[in-house]
């Protein structure tokens, strides 16, 4: 896509953050542009999390991360209920083995007391495994913190996107930031699109974000990422949990969890290892060594036949410890979302919103009203939780709902066809996944994948060999047999 | 609510043998429902030859054989709903399924045949570390783009595992004009057909790299090499035998997986040790009136025994909605030393006057070895076999005269000479 030479706004970033920024920016009547150098929104960090929405007793107290992770946690179920999000409000349990863990948790339960988290309590004995029956009978104590919840991250980071372009703001993809130079009147962007000028400048391009800030700012930013590595377990044993499981917190992080996720699948992970290369988001034998074992230790049932692949996924960390937003004293007019790492996901409605409202301050923006807003339309109920009723109707009214493509995730054509077509629509094979799920099951995409590049193929007027996995580099196919280039 | 004498799930080669033994044996309402957008299963992607040498005394691709079958059930006039994906079976045999034609369907069964076959084990459940790139695939979705979408997945291909359907792969991209790198194979033999080692790697000097796997996967966006290591007898890599392969294309296969999610619906009982339905040696499982055969119920190396073991299942399907299957006690079919997979699991005691064909496979290669069948100690049958190799089935067929020395229970083994 083409961008155009001038916006009151630009944000950097495409992740979740970048994204609620937009959909709270979107409410005013600003010219606004998102940059994401990748081929679909959320493909950083914000593709590969664990999808927790804290309750916010992690944070020391007094800090941003406290603050908005408290902050944001409240908003959710409201926010997801109108964005037609799945969110589980299904609480959280950071589980003691030992006495000396068991100390620690009485440290967490007055830190999320100070940080204003309502409900907690620590549970132990009959208590402890009436709520969680499959834990560990070796677990001594929990720290359970009922407001806790998860949510798909990307799912989020889509409906943040698909509100924001659908009141105006414009996002383009395949678009990364080589340069900005301060001007008269905000801020000059060398872009792969082209040259960009903006009176405002976001800054949430999360593991790049202290690239971008250091183009400006003489108040240099150093991100160090770190990895963490995941195994997803077959949604069959959906149910074997409730809440997300941590061990008690050690210096390194939170440590190996499980979890269940809002698609019936659980999560084994994640690890923490410092990597040279933001980019390097591969799995390795050792770490998915360690949060096998990790897990176990919560849960001794699981077996290597129960997982069916892994994922990694790099956290944005910084000195300090602590979230950076807002604006350098040196750069005014460019607002930082640098450091977000956890709680990140759990912050980011309160860190879009707060943003938004400071950006929206400095450029005296007008609110819109009435008519100017766009409501937004939520995708429909995906097939898969829909009663047989509700299917049946689904199908009388379009019939691609009468076409299964994903067996593994009940994912039909219909749903395919409109997470391509939403405002911000899928591009990618990877895209179409994330959206509808399509190629996440048991399979991996054995059976649905040459399908959903059929489906692309029709939707965007490509042909098979230009289809990508997630952009550029990333084709799946070189050509018709008998006519592939040499 | 549609009411059906014989719902058939699946109109692969399981399916319509079945199909057409079922209406053989007197079975007049049948519905064979299949989610492809043509009957045949797997084998409509198989345009290799070498199907049929049993069941037909000729080499067919399986495309042609695939045809033959559908060519029985048409001239049977049997009802297939194609475009038709099953949702859900109960133990009431109730299924749901739903298809763009006929929206939501809710069919009550007589008698259920489960001829779902089986799905290729991924790259994600055995946990290959490394980056995610594209241009890994499993084999068969390989086959499937080049065979049916006329599309090449890539040009310089390694092949993880030296199952049937790599092997094939492994011959089918070279005359496409990819370059094939290697077979790499965990064990120290291989998993496939002896004929197909031959055929597919020999022929075309393709090394197969025995006891040995990849160990890392380098690529950002596309495959661009794989790491290969020997490993020991405990299946690990051997520190300092890595070597990097430089490809655009990783082939897996790495293992094949009943497909049992509707079986496990349905409350049909599933054996570990298969990851198929329990059955007996007419294919009935433990729930009454439900029936499972072909890869649904044991991964099957030839199409020909497909056939034979799906036809028993129809026939028995047509007997049961007929009044007449006869249910006696069971007895254990116990896998001795050496065996694995063995299916049937129980015999019908009220069944003992036809032939039972017991089938497994070896638990590694065996020389100048015997199967050995004993019941209560006695010896009823020894079958002396030169070599026994897990990629290819064991078949024994026991008449009844060797039936009738059953008691209590019988065991499968191996001797090795």
């Amino acid at each position: 896509m083409q961008c155009g030479k001038r916006y009151d706004a630009v944000i950097i970033g495409a992740g979740v953050i970048g994204s609620a920024v937009a959909r709270w920016l979107s409410r005013y009547r600003l010219s606004v542009a998102v940059l994401e150098k990748e081929a679909e929104p959320a493909m950083g960090s914000s593709g590969a999390n664990t999808g927790l929405v804290h309750a916010g007793f992690d944070p020391e107290p007094d800090t941003l991360k406290a603050k908005f992770n408290v902050e944001g946690a409240k908003m959710f179920p409201a926010l997801c209920e109108e964005l037609g999000v799945h969110y589980e409000p299904s609480g959280a349990m950071v589980v003691a083995f030992n006495a000396e863990e068991r100390a620690i948790l009485d440290e967490l339960l007055e830190r999320g007391v100070t940080n204003g988290v309502e409900q907690l309590r620590i549970v132990e004995g009959d208590e402890l495994f009436a709520l969680e029956p499959n834990l560990s009978d070796k677990a001594v104590a929990a720290l359970y913190a009922p407001t806790a919840g998860m949510v798909c991250p990307y799912g989020l980071t889509f409906a943040f996107a698909d509100d924001a372009a659908g009141n105006g703001v414009e996002f383009i993809r395949n678009c990364a930031v080589s340069d900005i130079k301060k001007a008269d009147d905000g801020y000059v962007i060398t872009a792969d699109c082209g040259e960009i000028s903006a009176s405002v400048v976001v800054n949430a391009a999360g593991l790049y974000s202290d690239v971008i800030n250091n183009m400006v700012s003489e108040e240099k930013l150093t991100i160090k990422p770190n990895r963490g590595e995941y195994w997803i377990v077959d949604k069959a044993l959906a149910g074997t949990f409730k809440a997300s499981l941590f061990r008690t917190p050690t210096a390194a992080g939170k440590g190996i969890l499980i979890t269940p996720t809002v698609d019936g699948t659980l999560l084994a992970g994640p690890t923490a290892e410092n990597v040279d290369d933001k980019a390097d988001v591969d799995t390795t034998s050792a770490g998915l060594d360690t949060a096998f074992n990790g897990a176990q230790i919560l849960w001794p049932k699981l077996r290597r036949a129960d997982l069916i692949t892994t994922f990694a996924g790099n956290r944005a960390k910084i000195a300090g410890g602590d979230f950076i937003i807002g604006q350098p004293k040196d750069a005014p007019g460019f607002f930082n979302a640098v450091g977000v790492d956890s709680p990140g996901l759990s912050s980011a409605p309160a860190i879009g919103r707060y943003l938004a409202g400071e950006i929206a301050e400095y450029l005296d923006a007008e609110p819109k009203v009435g008519e100017m807003l766009t409501p937004y339309k939520k995708p429909a109920k995906p097939f898969e939780r829909m009663s047989n009723e509700e299917r049946a109707e689904a199908i009388a009214a379009d019939k691609g709902y009468g076409r299964i493509v994903c067996r593994c995730e009940t994912v039909t054509e219909a749903e395919i066809r409109d997470s391509i077509r939403r405002p911000v629509g899928a591009r990618t094979v990877d895209g179409v996944k994330h959206r509808t799920r399509s190629g996440m099951g048991r399979c991996q995409g054995g059976f649905c994948m040459p399908v959903v590049v059929d489906i692309l193929c029709d939707e965007l007027g490509l042909s098979p060999e230009e289809i990508t996995k997630n952009g550029a580099g990333s084709e799946l196919l070189i050509g018709r047999i008998g006519e592939e280039s040499k | 609510m549609i009411t059906k004498q014989l719902c058939i799930i699946g109109g692969g080669p399981a399916g319509l043998a079945a199909a057409q033994a079922a209406y053989d044996a007197g079975c007049r309402d049948i519905l064979v429902l299949e989610r492809d957008c043509r009957a045949g299963g797997i084998l409509n992607q198989c345009i290799h030859n070498g199907f049929g040498l049993h069941r037909f005394g000729e080499e067919l691709t399986g495309p042609e054989y695939a045809q033959r079958y559908v060519d029985f059930v048409n001239e049977r006039n049997i009802e297939i709903q194609l475009n038709t994906m099953v949702l859900d079976i109960t133990d009431d045999k109730i299924i749901t399924a739903v298809s763009q034609v006929h929206g939501l369907q809710q069919i009550q069964a007589g008698a259920i045949i489960l001829a779902m076959g089986c799905r290729e084990r991924p790259r994600g459940a055995i946990g290959i570390p490394g980056s995610r790139p594209a241009g890994i695939y499993t084999a068969g979705t390989a086959q499937r783009f080049v065979n049916l979408e006329g599309q090449m997945p890539g040009k310089r291909v390694v092949i993880l595992g030296s199952g049937d359907i790599g092997l094939i792969m492994a011959r089918r991209m070279t005359f496409q004009g990819a370059k094939v790198l290697a077979c790499v194979e965990l064990m120290p033999y291989s998993s496939g057909l002896t004929r197909n080692i031959v055929q597919c790697l020999d022929d075309y000097d393709i090394p197969l790299m025995l006891s040995h796997t990849v160990i890392d996967i380098i690529g950002k966006k596309r495959l661009e090499a794989v790491v290969v290591a020997e490993v020991g007898e405990d299946r690990k890599p051997i520190p300092g035998t890595e070597q990097t392969i430089e490809c655009d294309t990783l082939l897996l296969s790495v293992g094949l997986l009943p497909e049992n999610e509707l079986s496990r619906a349905a409350k049909v009982s599933i054996d570990p040790a298969t990851s198929g339905a329990f059955v007996d040696q007419d294919l009935a499982t433990t729930v009454d009136g439900i029936f499972a055969c072909g890869n649904v119920l044991h991964v099957h190396d030839l199409v020909d025994n497909v056939s034979e073991e799906s036809a028993r299942a129809g026939r028995t399907a047509a007997a049961y909605l007929a009044g007449e299957h006869k249910s006696g006690e069971s007895i254990t079919v116990t896998a001795g030393k050496g065996v694995r997979g063995i299916v049937p699991q129980r015999l019908n005691s009220a069944a003992m006057d036809a032939d039972v064909s017991v089938m497994f496979r070896p638990d590694r290669v065996y020389k100048k070895a015997a199967v050995v069948v004993t019941s209560n100690g006695e010896e009823i049958s020894r079958s002396r076999k030169p070599v026994l190799t897990p990629g290819e089935m064991v078949t024994i067929k026991l008449t009844p005269d060797k039936l009738a020395k059953i008691s209590g229970g019988v065991e499968f083994s191996i001797e090795e000479a």
